[in-house]
């Protein structure tokens, strides 16, 4: 089709359509590019950096830059690679994450990169912050430790459910995933079938009472590193 | 390390080794060098009950079993018993409840094949005053390599059963509020039951051996570390033993009962702990005993003592001989705890065999749900003794307060009473040699402590013996599994 547009990936001719971003394009010719906040579906973010590519020689976000014409691609290149290790060992200080007990575990974007990338423990000191529980919801919970701020609650909530149940406030270190009421979660409109309660990639924001239903062996990154359905060529 | 206290030598013994976790012991002798007093103390804290508070309760049973790596699955399944009540499905599924027995009865398993083979054997079968340079795993491998591969794969195969029933070998998540994540597959039974005679017969040996070296060496353990005691622990509705579920039973040393049959969610009507100033653990005691006589004792020999009969029949043979040798009393010898254990461990494979043959195994009907509930108490017969698992829930799911009362805990007073007796009797006015004091560690072990547990605490073993003579100078001191101060 004359309206394609020819990119290279790591040295490889990619065919993309001219809405595509990097990591769309990317992934449908099933080229993996790790990601935490990109979710499909939702407006891309940008702000984990896990999917910073070389465009060109500069680094660019994939999951919301546009593919243009004769763009050159770096992906799976050991500097990137580092650089993406250190922003996953980084999100693990950062927070309260203890992948042992966490029923998330197995089903966890951040702990499925970390086994990606090789990461047996985390090389930075622990921040060990102080965060909260808002158990105040029937039937969902909010748990900050493990929050990594990517916001696929928040534009889910906003873009898709339509509620602004989330959003996010302070600054810096002090950021934080916010409910849009007065007080706790249970005064807020959100729903258990919410897309906002699927986004999340940890286990930050959980349906109550499902725990470890999902026995061990059987969870989605049990078996194959995550990513391996896009280089099998089988996501859309 | 040794010291003087208002004129007597202090000992210490630190850490004890050869059990889980850290503990140490402290023998006070006076200018005669005559023990004054002896004590187990547990210098971890870990502080469990504070900090799973605020967290939500399905989450407990897979938390709180980090309390322990060589017992996981006790703490799992007490604070899952006590989830069935907090979401109204105590009343489990027959796949539920079989699936979670054969995890428990694979976790008997190994862990009794753990303790035997690797921690108290070389006790056995060296002597308690060995060269300690081969009175531990390693000189058995060498010796006895066929016992020391039979320790290995007895362990390895509980640990087989222990990932087909709760998803990993160590920590896993198979028991839920209500029930359990999975059943047991054909393949996984096949795979099972592929060494499950093989097991039976190396258990068999384990229980000779064990047997054997209590009738053999009848005379020089009769008084070793013992004393009368009461028994407690929880039997099946008929008496039979029961490791999973049961009611409260609790004899005297005699065998008299002092209460039977009794709801376990009303133990604190019955059960009182005393806290004392030099230790993290904890003191139980028969409540309406009160503390000074009200101790007991948890674990293999009182779970043997005080059941009626075993439920398996070479176990259930393996009883009624240990019960004839003291004519059907309940037996207050410390140091047949490895006799008892060795009982367990053939009656845990004979239970597993029997489990493995039930169909229910592959039923899918698997977790049950009714009214919720605030409150509830979760125990279990764990391979050291009677675990209490007790929580309150509030109206938001999360854990507002917990109490653990581990088999540790509840052995604390005789663990003292037997560590002070050894000392009394062999340490006083001797020359005290690295031998004579593993006399005081060997009575220990016949407990088979775990003293992450007890305190929940978790660390390594490191230990160090001190002798300090009445002046306070050091006459020797001995390092094992670390290094001594001035090394490091």
């Amino acid at each position: 089709m004359s309206d394609m547009i020819q990119i290279t990936i790591d040295g490889r001719e990619i065919e993309a359509q001219p809405s595509q971003t990097i990591l769309e394009a990317a992934q449908n010719k099933g080229v993996y590019i790790p990601r935490l906040c990109y979710m499909k579906g939702l407006i891309p973010h940008g702000s984990c950096r896990i999917c910073t590519v070389m465009v060109n020689g500069r680094p660019q976000s994939a999951c919301t830059t546009p593919v243009a014409p004769g763009q050159v691609v770096e992906n799976n290149t050991d500097k990137l690679m580092a650089l993406r290790k250190n922003i996953i060992e980084m999100l693990f200080v950062e927070g309260n994450h203890y992948c042992m007990y966490c029923e998330k575990s197995g089903n966890c974007e951040l702990q499925a990169l970390a086994y990606r990338f090789g990461i047996a423990a985390p090389k930075y000191p622990y921040l060990f912050p102080q965060r909260d529980v808002d158990a105040s919801h029937r039937d969902v919970l909010i748990d900050r430790n493990r929050c990594i701020l990517c916001g696929r609650c928040v534009r889910s909530s906003r873009d898709v459910d339509g509620k602004h149940v989330f959003e996010f406030v302070g600054r810096g270190p002090e950021k934080r995933v916010a409910i849009n009421a007065e007080a706790k979660l249970s005064d807020t409109n959100l729903e258990v079938r919410d897309a906002a309660v699927e986004a999340c990639p940890v286990g930050a924001i959980l349906k109550k009472r499902v725990g470890y239903a999902v026995p061990v062996g059987q969870r989605m990154y049990d078996h194959e590193p995550i990513g391996s359905d896009v280089e099998a060529g089988a996501a859309k | 390390m040794v010291s003087m206290k208002n004129g007597l030598k202090r000992i210490a013994i630190e850490p004890v080794t050869r059990v889980e976790g850290h503990g140490k012991v402290t023998i006070l002798l006076d200018e005669k060098n005559e023990v004054q007093q002896a004590r187990l103390h547990i210098v971890e804290f870990r502080g469990f009950e504070r900090f799973i508070q605020g967290r939500p309760f399905w989450e407990v049973p897979v938390l709180v079993q980090r309390l322990c790596g060589i017992c996981p699955v006790s703490h799992h399944l007490a604070a899952a018993k006590a989830m069935d009540i907090i979401v109204g499905g105590e009343n489990l599924t027959p796949t539920a409840e079989k699936m979670r027995r054969l995890m428990h009865y694979g976790q008997f398993f190994q862990s009794h094949a753990l303790h035997f083979f690797h921690l108290c054997s070389p006790d056995l079968l060296f002597g308690f005053d060995a060269d300690v340079a081969i009175r531990n795993v390693i000189g058995v491998a060498a010796k006895f390599p066929d016992l020391a591969v039979q320790g290995v794969m007895m362990r390895k195969y509980g640990q087989e059963v222990i990932l087909r029933t709760a998803g990993k070998k160590i920590h896993g998540t198979g028991a839920i509020p209500g029930g359990i994540n999975k059943n047991l597959s054909n393949e996984e039974r096949d795979f099972l039951l592929k060494d499950i005679d093989q097991m039976v017969k190396w258990s068999r040996g384990a229980l000779k051996i064990a047997k054997d070296y209590t009738v053999e060496n009848l005379d020089k353990v009769k008084d070793f570390g013992s004393f009368e005691s009461n028994h407690f622990g929880f039997v099946r509705s008929d008496g039979a033993m029961d490791l999973y579920h049961g009611g409260l039973r609790a004899v005297t040393a005699t065998g008299e009962t002092i209460f039977d049959h009794v709801d376990y969610r009303e133990y604190l009507d019955y059960i009182v702990e005393e806290v004392k100033p030099w230790s993290y653990m904890k003191f139980p005691f028969i409540k309406s005993i009160g503390p000074e006589n009200g101790w007991y004792r948890v674990g293999p020999l009182p779970r043997v003592n005080i059941c009626d009969f075993i439920d398996t029949p070479e176990a259930e043979e393996a009883r009624k001989e240990f019960m004839a040798v003291t004519d059907g009393k309940p037996n207050n010898i410390t140091m047949a705890y490895h006799w008892t254990r060795m009982i367990e461990l053939l009656h845990a494979i004979e239970k597993i065999k029997e489990l493995l043959h039930d169909p229910d195994l592959q039923g899918n009907d698997l977790v049950v749900t009714g009214e919720r509930r605030g409150e509830a108490v979760g125990l279990i017969e764990a391979p050291r003794g009677t675990l209490f698992h007790h929580y309150k829930v509030d109206e938001n799911d999360q854990v507002t307060m917990a109490n653990l009362i581990v088999s540790t805990t509840n052995n604390n007073e005789p663990m003292n009473r037997a560590v002070s007796k050894v000392a009394r009797d062999h340490l006083s006015g001797v020359e005290i040699t690295e031998g004579l004091l593993n006399h005081v560690e060997v009575a220990i072990r016949a407990y088979d402590p775990c003293l992450s547990c007890a305190t929940h605490a978790m660390g390594q073993m490191p230990l160090i013996i001190e002798l300090v003579d009445h002046s306070g100078n050091v006459i020797n001191r001995k390092a094992k599994g670390c290094k001594l101060p001035e090394e490091q």
